[in-house]
């Protein structure tokens, strides 16, 4: 409603002083700016500096180095294969955590969230003593001829069992948040177990499970103290992107900011597809 | 009419937003204050950042406790890693007070880079290459040339940590030897699964049984004596580490970092060391600055 001069002249002084620009500003929100910009700083200066010191020529120059492109590949192979498996084990289990009821399924959900707070490096250590040579099933394995460390498929172990708690945490609540109500409704209409899961439960759930399996795939990417300890390091076998960047900060510094950078662009590619993903879903939801 | 509602009470989580984020901002203003406050000289209890080979850890520590009793403003701190890693750190700035290497090499990048003098670069200590294999042997290795024997594991250091460059010295000197096969350094780097970072991951792997072999000095195979066995390697084939320390250009505590490599140089220094089962200085080469 626009304001006619007789309405400016019934205001007080006070009224028209507070519609003065300068009282416009919201202080509370430049004071949080301020607040926010040092840390903010903080997080973003170390990524800015790292794509600074290499010059373009330098990255493409080491791209096809073949020891960082074996480093790239390895990784790319180790963590697809991980994030599958992941998918195909950890679905069963984070429906069973969302809908079973049986007792301790509060200390499972604690104990499957473990590997999220080890130590990479305690990851690795327990690996090695349960499927290491002389480990609990390791000897059993090693008795029938087969050595699981120092090999790829150690590599994938490594990463899966310390990121794949990030799937079934996401699965598991996005199982629990489905209305049951819905469920019923396609019983009702006669849909069996998997019919209701195939065509309800999973689509509802679709968004939050990519957003799962992407930060499975993040982590997975960016795992070192585990697979080092229980995979080794040799170049073309187990020698993850990860473990170039920390052998290569000695040996070869440009090769070594040349992978992180590529570790960087993937794993920020992920992140916003993950936040992008998510946030069509909300909007269809809605 | 409908009027706007007053911007305060739409932040009605707190009666009082602005007493809050004072609060907020005091509260954190403190607790970062409380973190970075640093100690100045003085009689001041002294904190010595000491960067150290992973082979030193046992000796090192010890010395580090010795030198606390007789200075007992002074707590060293150490940091023990490979020694390629620990010289990538101090070239880009870490602050180190004192660099103690496990070879010349790794101590050279660090005069080039410029933060260590090569005039005040000394030889403490040496050592000497063995091949650990695990208690119960599950290779059956008895001898050298067993190491080349098709389908056994080797876990080595990597090429640019000292032991791993010394451990590859050793193949292609034993190579040239006629009581190997030429191709005795080709075949036992076929055999190898892992390149470590330090060579205390190589004689965990060994000693965790993960391994059928691996090289690292005298020194670390004494420490696991229930767990592993060794093999001696000849002197003609061995290589004489050699271990150099030195302080930092632009150490805070430059006479601390002084008086402690005085100490590590000292007879109390060397005997602990020997203790651990290093050669004594003396008997080995000295510093060679890098070529210029």
């Amino acid at each position: 409603m626009a304001e006619t001069a007789a309405t400016q002249l019934l205001k007080t002084r006070h009224e028209r002083r507070q519609e003065a620009t300068w009282h416009r500003v919201d202080w509370r929100k430049v004071a949080l700016l301020l607040a926010s910009l040092p840390f903010l700083l903080f997080l973003l200066l170390p990524l800015l500096a790292l794509v600074l010191r290499a010059t373009p020529a330098d990255i493409l120059a080491h791209l096809v180095d073949p020891s960082v492109a074996q480093a790239i590949q390895l990784s790319l192979v180790t963590t697809l294969c991980t994030l599958g498996l992941t998918v195909i084990g950890g679905t069963p289990l984070a429906y069973l955590l969302a809908r079973g009821t049986f007792p301790g399924r509060t200390i499972l959900d604690a104990l499957l969230d473990l590997p999220i707070v080890m130590p990479p490096a305690v990851a690795g250590i327990a690996l090695l003593v349960a499927f290491g040579r002389f480990g609990l099933l390791g000897h059993w394995l090693n008795a029938l001829g087969i050595d699981i460390a120092f090999t790829p498929v150690a590599v994938v172990m490594a990463q899966t069992f310390v990121a794949a708690p990030f799937y079934i945490k996401a699965a598991s609540t996005a199982f629990a948040n489905v209305n049951h109500d819905i469920e019923d409704a396609a019983a009702v209409d006669g849909a069996g177990p998997f019919g209701v899961f195939g065509r309800i439960t999973l689509p509802l759930s679709i968004a939050a499970l990519m957003g799962g399996a992407l930060m499975t795939w993040a982590r997975a990417l960016g795992e070192f103290g585990a697979t080092i300890i229980f995979a080794g390091n040799f170049p073309g076998r187990t020698q993850t992107m990860p473990l170039a960047i920390y052998l290569g900060f000695e040996l070869d510094l440009s090769a070594a900011i040349t992978l992180a950078i590529v570790l960087l662009v993937m794993s920020f590619a992920i992140l916003l597809l993950v936040r992008w993903a998510l946030r069509q879903r909300i909007q269809t939801d809605q | 009419m409908v009027t706007a509602q007053p911007a305060s009470r739409r932040f009605h989580a707190v009666r009082s937003p602005h007493l809050f984020v004072a609060s907020l901002l005091i509260t954190l203003l403190l607790a970062v204050s409380a973190c970075t406050g640093t100690n100045s000289g003085g009689s001041q209890p002294i904190t010595l950042n000491v960067f150290a080979a992973a082979s030193l850890q046992g000796a090192f520590t010890k010395i580090g406790s010795q030198f606390h009793t007789a200075h007992s403003n002074v707590t060293v701190s150490f940091n023990f890693g490979g020694s390629d890693t620990l010289a990538g750190q101090i070239t880009q700035g870490a602050p180190a007070d004192v660099f103690a290497s496990a070879n010349v090499a790794q101590m050279n990048v660090v005069v080039k880079g410029g933060q260590i003098s090569s005039s005040a670069v000394q030889v403490f200590a040496h050592n000497r290459l063995v091949v650990i294999v695990p208690k119960n042997n599950p290779a059956n290795i008895q001898t050298l040339q067993d190491l080349a024997k098709p389908g056994i594991k080797i876990v080595l250091a990597a090429k640019t940590v000292p032991v791993g460059g010394y451990a590859l010295t050793f193949l292609s000197k034993a190579s040239a030897d006629p009581s190997f096969s030429a191709s005795y350094q080709a075949n036992v780097l076929k055999n190898v699964v892992s390149y470590e970072t330090d060579v205390k991951s190589v004689l965990s792997k060994i000693a965790l049984g993960e391994g059928d072999a691996g090289i690292v000095y005298t020194t670390d195979a004494a420490t696991e004596p229930n767990s592993v066995t060794t093999i001696a390697i000849p002197d003609a084939f061995n290589v004489i580490a050699t271990y150099p320390i030195a302080p930092l250009k632009n150490s805070k505590q430059s006479s601390t970092a002084q008086q402690f490599i005085a100490y590590v140089m000292s007879s109390d220094g060397q005997n602990v060391l020997a203790s651990y089962g290093f050669i004594a200085a003396s008997q080995g080469p000295q510093y060679t600055p890098p070529a210029s």
